[in-house]
């Protein structure tokens, strides 16, 4: 078995400090030749709009099995040595991170190709919604745009 | 046949339903119980799973089954 983490958090982190920290727990043998990071932060303007505050929905159980399946399809298409995916839910403010993924592999190829593959399937199959609270009203987030 | 149908996001707003047993008798498919609750055709756009596993339309359910239908995800 491989060192994988997959967590849902409720409150706020730093993704590069959790990868950081991560990293301190995973064997440190001399196979890890590189990680390849993905950090993506809530932003304070979206379709010209402040957004004031973010709320993530998800579905309790289907959303950590999927985040599970995403995860091991990259750990047999990829050679992943370790990985770590960590989601917000919950209330979030601008400038908060909202997710954190980092891959550990021998060489870049895999660990970039990983990493990308979590990312954009997390973004197809996870099931998560963002409800923005405006200054004067509040929004779903109606669709994420693929590879974007 | 017992049916426990769940709404999420947009979805669960527009229809005022978070989760609800339903009594299924009658129906076969994922599509025939969003009718019978929503009294819509099913949108191309609505995402559904059994179980929390990702079915298509036509996807026949069975007693106990957990339904849930919910919009685009927006995650990430």
């Amino acid at each position: 078995m491989i060192p994988v983490r997959i967590e849902l958090r409720k409150t706020g982190f730093d993704g590069f400090a959790e990868v950081q920290e991560y990293r301190k727990s995973i064997p440190a043998v001399s196979d890890y030749g590189a990680c390849s990071n993905f950090v993506g932060t809530m932003r304070e303007y979206n379709q010209g709009d402040q957004v004031v505050s973010m709320y993530l929905e998800h579905y309790s159980g289907m959303t950590e099995e999927q985040l599970e399946a995403i995860v091991g399809k990259a750990q047999n298409d990829y050679e992943v040595l370790a990985a770590l995916l960590l989601h917000r839910i919950g209330e979030v403010q601008p400038g908060e991170d909202i997710v954190a993924i980092a891959v550990w592999s021998t060489h870049r190829k895999d660990a970039f190709a990983a990493c990308r593959d979590i990312m954009e399937a997390l973004k197809s199959t996870a099931p998560f919604w963002k409800k923005e609270q405006l200054q004067n009203e509040d929004r779903w987030v109606k669709n994420n745009s693929p590879g974007q | 046949m017992a049916i426990k149908v769940r709404f999420f996001a947009s979805l669960r707003e527009q229809t005022g339903i978070s989760r609800k047993q339903i009594a299924a008798d009658g129906l076969e498919t994922v599509s025939d119980l969003w009718l019978a609750v929503t009294e819509a055709p099913l949108d191309e756009t609505t995402l559904v799973a059994v179980n929390k596993t990702y079915v298509g339309p036509d996807y026949q359910i069975t007693d106990g089954d957990e339904v849930a239908f919910f919009p685009p995800i927006t995650g990430g």
